[in-house]
C-alpha cells in the first residue's frame, strides 16, 4: 500500500469583489480620508458602439463610389430661431473644456485644428480666452452653473450659447478644480484667490427649472438680440424627458454627453457609477424629438466617448446631426503620448492611464497652468495634429456612409445598423444580427 | 426723455433700441411704462444711461448690465440684474428670488425685501437691501458686499468664499463655513459708504458683519461634518 500523495497546493485566489483596484482603493481612502479625484471619463467597459456594426450595401441597397462619389458633411445648427445659425463643414465639434482645466496653448490648438476643419470649439468652466476667441473661427461659449467669467461682451463675441445643465461625466454634479491648478490668471479670470479649491456649483443659480429655462433662455436671445442658436447640455440620465424639456424650454440644440464623456477632474465614483452610456442615450432623445416633430428642426449633438469614423456614423445613424469630441481631441493633441512614457512613469501613472488632470503635472503640457509645462506643448504642431485628426473622423464617417449607399452623411439611418449583443440591440433599438429582434419590442421573426 | 409704452411696443423693440444706442449718445434719459411682468427688461445693457421703469417686470430685469442706471418704481421678478456688471440698478420695492446672482460689479439696492438666494454666487457687486433677504442668501459668495438693513433668513452665506455681509437684523442661521467677524473700523467705513452710496439711512454701528471661516478652502477630511 503507498503512501497518500500530498494534494497540489492550491494558487492564491483573488476575489472578483474585491478585485486589485478595489483593494487599492479602500487602502489608499483608509491613508487619505478623500475620495480619488481624477480626469478622464468612465474606464471601465460599458455597451458601447462597438457592439454595433453596419450592414453596408449589397443587392438590396446600392453603395456609393469611394473617393469618387460625393458624400457631403455639412451640417447646420440653430436653424429653430437662431438668425444667425452655425454652418458646420463637418459633424463633428469640440467639446467644452475650460481654461483652467486646460493650458492656454492647449486651447489655441483646439481653436486652430477645429478652424482649420471649419467646425466649432466650445469655452468651458473658466469663460473665454482671447487665443482661443482669436483662434476659434466658431465659438460657443458655454453658460455654465458657476458662472465664472461671464460677460454680457464676451457673450455677444460668442458665435453660439450653450446653457450647460450637465455633464455626463458627472450628472447632477458640479465641478471642482484643485487649488493646486488656480493660477494667478485663471483666479482672476475666475473672482476667487489663488490656491484655493474652487468648487463650480451643480445648478444654476438663478433659476430652478424647465419654467425658469424658458425664461432664462429668452434673456439671453434678448441679450443677443435672438442672432445666437442656443444649445443645452444634459448629461445622459433621462435623455427622453429632459431633452423634451429643452425643447420646451426653446432650446435650438440639444447637446447630449454620455457617461463615458470626459471631464477636468470628478469623483471616480462618479465618473463610473451615474449617468448612462451615450450607445442607451440616443434613441430616447431621438424618440423625444420625433414626438415632438422637432427632429431636424432642433438639432442633437451627441458625445462621450467618440474615437473613430465608426463611432461618429453609428452615432448620425442612431439620429444626432452632429457629434463632440473631448478626451479624444487631447489625445489627438498629445496627450497620454507613448513617447513621454517615463516622464508618466515618474508621476507614478503610465502613458495610455494617466488621468490625474486635476494635478497640474501634465507631462504633455495640456492640462496644466504650469508655465513651463505649458510651454511644452506647440499650439501650431498640435493643431495641425487635431485638423489631422478631424480628418480622418470625417473621411472614415463619409467611407461608412458611401458604402451604406448614402451621398449625405446625416443619411444614414437605423436600418443601416445591426447589434452583436442583446444589450446593445435593446439600447439602440435595431435588430440583434441575423434575426429581426428588437429587444423591448414586439414583433420579431 | 423718451418714453417707451409696453403696450404699444414689445420688449424686443425696446431692447433692440437699447442696444443699439452708442456710448456718446445723447439719448440718455428713457422711461419705461406698462412693464407688466415682462421678461428681460432691459437686459444686456451696455451704454450710460437712465431708464426709468414704472410698473412691475418679471425675470431678469437688467440682467447682466454693464454702465447703465436702471430704477424699478415697483416689484421686480427672478434674477434681477443676474450678472450684473456695472452701472446701478434700484428697486423701489421688492424683488423675487436671486437678485443680483453672479454680480460682478456695480450697485444693486433694493429699497424693500428680497426673497431667497439674494447675491447668490456674487462676484464683486455690492448689494444693499433696505428689508430682509430670504434663505440661502450669498451662497458660495465669491467677492463684493450685501448689506441687509432687516434680517437674514436661514444658511446666511452657505460656502461663501471672500464676500463681505452686512446684517442689521437677526440671522435664522449661517451656512456652511460662514461665521461672524469683527467689525472693523475698515469694515465700519465701507459699510458706511455703501449705505450712503445706496440712500438708505441706517446706523452702521448696529450692523453685524459675516465672512468665511476659510476651513473649506482646501479639502481636509477633518472638515467633512462642514459640507
Amino acid at each position: 500500500m503507498s503512501a497518500p500523495t500530498s494534494p497540489t497546493p492550491m494558487p492564491p485566489r483573488r476575489s472578483a469583489t474585491f478585485d486589485e483596484y478595489a483593494i487599492a482603493e479602500i487602502h489608499r481612502a483608509a491613508a487619505t480620508g478623500i475620495y480619488d479625484i481624477r480626469g478622464f471619463g468612465a474606464k471601465r467597459r460599458v455597451p458601447h458602439f462597438d457592439d454595433l456594426v453596419f450592414l453596408g450595401a449589397s443587392v438590396s441597397r446600392y453603395p456609393l463610389e469611394g473617393y469618387r462619389e460625393k458624400c457631403a458633411t455639412d451640417v447646420v445648427l440653430g436653424t429653430r430661431f437662431a438668425k444667425k445659425p452655425i454652418h458646420l463643414k463637418i459633424p463633428v465639434t469640440i467639446a467644452g473644456m475650460s481654461f483652467g482645466a486646460l493650458s492656454g496653448p492647449a486651447k489655441e490648438a483646439l481653436g486652430r485644428g477645429a478652424s482649420a476643419m471649419g467646425t466649432s470649439t466650445t469655452t468651458g468652466d473658466g469663460g473665454m480666452t482671447p487665443e482661443e476667441r482669436g483662434h476659434s473661427s466658431i465659438l460657443v461659449y458655454q453658460l455654465l452653473p458657476s458662472r465664472y467669467g461671464m460677460n454680457p461682451d464676451d457673450l455677444r463675441k460668442a458665435d453660439a450659447i450653450e446653457v450647460v445643465i450637465g455633464q455626463g461625466a458627472k450628472p447632477g454634479g458640479g465641478g471642482m478644480l484643485l487649488g493646486q491648478k488656480i493660477s494667478p490668471r485663471v483666479a482672476a479670470m475666475r473672482n476667487l484667490p489663488e490656491g484655493i479649491d474652487q468648487r463650480s456649483a451643480c445648478r444654476h443659480p438663478d433659476w430652478t427649472g424647465p419654467d425658469d429655462l424658458t425664461i432664462k433662455i429668452q434673456e439671453i436671445r434678448e441679450i443677443t438680440d435672438w442672432e445666437k442658436p442656443v444649445y443645452v447640455k444634459v448629461g445622459a440620465t433621462r435623455p427622453y424627458y429632459d431633452v423634451a424639456l429643452a425643447v420646451k424650454s426653446g432650446a435650438d440644440v440639444v447637446v447630449l454627453d454620455g457617461m463615458q464623456g470626459g471631464t477636468a477632474a470628478t469623483q471616480e465614483v462618479f465618473i463610473e457609477h451615474v449617468g448612462i452610456p451615450i450607445l442607451a442615450a440616443i434613441r430616447p432623445a431621438v424618440q423625444a424629438l420625433q414626438d415632438l416633430d422637432m427632429h431636424r428642426k432642433v438639432q442633437l449633438v451627441v458625445s462621450g466617448g467618440i474615437r473613430n469614423g465608426a463611432d461618429v456614423a453609428k452615432a448620425l445613424a442612431l439620429g444626432a446631426d452632429a457629434v463632440a469630441i473631448g478626451t479624444a481631441a487631447l489625445i489627438a493633441l498629445g496627450d497620454n503620448d507613448p513617447k513621454l512614457e517615463e516622464e508618466y512613469r515618474k508621476i507614478g501613472s503610465a502613458a495610455g492611464c494617466y488621468d490625474d488632470w486635476h494635478e497640474g503635472r501634465d507631462p504633455a503640457g495640456i492640462t496644466t497652468q504650469d508655465p513651463e509645462l505649458a510651454k511644452r506643448l506647440d499650439p501650431i504642431k498640435a493643431g495641425r495634429r487635431l485638423s489631422n485628426y478631424l480628418a480622418v473622423l470625417t473621411m472614415e464617417t463619409q467611407i461608412i456612409a458611401r458604402a451604406c449607399g448614402k451621398s449625405h452623411v446625416l443619411n444614414l439611418e437605423p436600418e443601416d445598423l445591426v447589434a452583436l449583443t442583446i444589450e446593445a440591440a435593446a439600447m439602440a433599438r435595431v435588430p440583434l444580427a441575423g434575426t429581426s429582434w428588437i429587444p423591448g419590442q414586439s414583433g420579431g421573426l | 426723455m423718451i418714453t417707451v409704452d409696453l403696450d404699444k411696443s414689445s420688449v424686443r423693440d425696446l431692447n433692440e433700441r437699447l442696444h443699439r444706442l452708442p456710448p456718446e449718445t445723447n439719448e440718455k434719459a428713457w422711461r419705461v411704462v406698462n412693464p407688466k411682468g415682462a421678461h428681460a427688461l432691459c437686459a444686456g445693457l451696455t451704454v450710460p444711461i437712465e431708464v426709468t421703469i414704472d410698473g412691475h417686470p418679471g425675470y431678469y430685469c437688467a440682467g447682466m448690465n454693464k454702465e447703465a442706471t436702471v430704477v424699478v418704481n415697483g416689484h421686480c421678478g427672478v434674477g434681477l440684474a443676474e450678472n450684473m456688471m456695472s452701472g446701478e440698478v434700484r428697486v423701489k420695492g421688492n424683488a423675487s428670488d436671486a437678485a443680483g446672482a453672479t454680480g460682478r460689479g456695480g450697485l444693486l439696492v433694493i429699497e424693500g425685501d428680497a426673497g431667497l438666494r439674494c447675491g447668490i454666487s456674487m462676484k464683486g457687486i455690492d448689494i444693499v437691501v433696505g428689508g430682509s433677504v430670504g434663505h440661502m442668501s450669498a451662497f458660495m459668495a465669491q467677492a463684493g458686499s450685501l448689506v441687509v438693513c432687516g434680517d437674514a433668513g436661514s444658511s446666511l452665506g452657505d460656502s461663501i468664499y471672500e464676500a463681505r455681509l452686512y446684517v442689521q437684523g437677526k440671522v435664522d442661521s449661517l451656512g456652511a463655513d460662514c461665521v461672524e467677524k469683527k467689525m472693523t473700523p475698515h469694515h465700519l467705513a465701507k459699510l458706511e459708504q455703501l449705505l450712503a452710496r445706496a440712500g438708505i439711512k441706517a446706523d452702521p454701528k448696529r450692523f453685524r458683519r459675516y465672512g468665511s471661516a476659510r476651513r473649506l478652502y482646501n479639502f481636509h477630511v477633518d472638515n467633512v461634518d462642514a459640507y
